[in-house]
């Protein structure tokens, strides 16, 4: 297990608890999760929650079939098969890997200048996230937000006013925030970047061409 | 099934065992009973009209008699476990998304839960209940909203026309009062 100090907070928490969070944020989340025991532990918490609140739920009436009808779709379902995911040991956890469709040799880069690459993965659109590439020394451009930005790292480290931030650290970034990472030195730093909103570039791409590569 | 009381977290443990190992209906009929309108009320919370949610609701409860094997009681108790079920169910069916899960520990359905991990996960499940009946009502009732109803924090704040930053802050507080009882 890597050493996490840059974990996720109870707001991203509660919502992956309660499944109320963008598809986007739901696959960082799981992302970090797989790496993180500490806010895996939070997360169960989280869950017992729900599961308490739904014990105190007041009920509604169902219908008078309904019973009869579950036992039907039992009847046609057979018992599930244990079902586990492989542990990887790739750079990619599972969570990822079932949406790139492998680990990071399955990744279709484009590059979008100074060495930077991005592979944005299909989300619903609420939010979107992709994986960036940096090259090591080099600053991932300036941006300001307009929504929620969570930056986790995969591989390499990227150093910013909020401190280091290695593999399995995640950043979040709320509104107003204006931030300047830059990758350590050596090899590319790999992180995969969501956010509620697109982001607003600061210089270094023309804001006019966002829309087209989709950031 | 004890119709007076509201059956323990130990007789759901046996119930579900009852299911795993000789399929009885009537362990599950009991389970249904008390989740199914439970676990409807949730889904209708979360947006769906009656039938919708009658229908996800049967889909639930069948997947708790399907993996049945799944359910490790000396890691959550059944009300959790359920939730997590109905949870995914609102993701798939009601919001039409994917579910990222994180990648498994090395634990799983094959080993045997140690009984005295049962016991202490039932206690704090009790526990845990019982602390979210003391909140404070404002308190309580935020908590609910965030994790039942699909709205974010600045929903909640205009259907209750609090602040945000109120909102925030209590549900914060709720937060802390409860990991401050558990202790």
């Amino acid at each position: 297990m890597t050493n996490i100090n840059h974990h996720l907070n109870d707001q991203l928490l509660l919502g992956y608890s309660a499944g109320n969070l963008p598809e986007a944020f739901n696959l960082i989340v799981a992302t970090h999760l797989s790496l993180c025991d500490e806010c895996r532990a939070r997360l169960e918490s989280f869950d017992a929650l729900g599961g308490a609140l739904l014990d105190e739920q007041e009920m509604v009436e169902l219908d008078d079939d309904s019973f009869d009808k579950a036992m039907a779709l039992i009847e046609n379902a057979p018992m599930a098969r244990p079902e586990r995911t492989k542990p990887t040991c790739g750079v990619l956890p599972s969570p990822l890997i079932d949406y790139v469709g492998g680990d990071l040799s399955a990744v279709k880069w484009r590059g979008i200048g100074g060495g930077v690459k991005q592979a944005v993965l299909k989300t619903s659109k609420e939010a979107n996230i992709r994986l960036l590439s940096i090259p090591g020394g080099t600053a991932i451009p300036d941006h300001g937000h307009h929504g929620m930005e969570l930056t986790m790292v995969l591989q390499g480290a990227f150093t910013d006013e909020d401190g280091r931030f290695g593999r399995g650290d995640i950043e979040i970034a709320g509104e107003h925030v204006e931030h300047t990472p830059i990758a350590e030195p050596g090899m590319d730093c790999i992180c995969l970047a969501a956010t509620d909103a697109p982001l607003r570039f600061n210089g270094f791409l023309p804001r006019i061409v966002q829309p087209f590569i989709k950031i | 099934m004890k119709t007076t009381q509201r059956d323990s977290d130990a007789d759901w443990v046996e119930a579900m065992d009852r299911i795993r190992q000789t399929q009885d209906k009537a362990a599950f009929a009991a389970i249904y009973r008390h989740f199914g309108p439970r676990v409807k009320a949730f889904l209708m919370r979360s947006g769906a009209d009656s039938s919708l949610a009658e229908e996800c609701m049967q889909d639930v409860m069948a997947t708790v008699w399907t993996k049945a094997h799944m359910f490790d009681a000396s890691r959550a108790s059944l009300a959790t476990w359920v939730f997590t079920i109905a949870r995914n169910k609102k993701i798939d069916a009601l919001r039409k998304q994917r579910r990222p899960e994180p990648e498994d520990l090395a634990w799983g359905p094959d080993h045997e839960p140690d009984q005295a991990d049962v016991l202490a996960m039932q206690e704090e499940s009790t526990q845990l209940s019982k602390a979210i009946a003391e909140l404070p009502e404002k308190q309580r009732v935020l908590i609910e909203r965030a994790f039942y109803a699909d709205l974010s924090h600045s929903e909640i704040a205009e259907q209750t026309g609090l602040p945000l930053g109120t909102i925030k802050s209590r549900i914060r507080l709720a937060l802390e009062r409860l990991r401050h009882s558990m202790q």
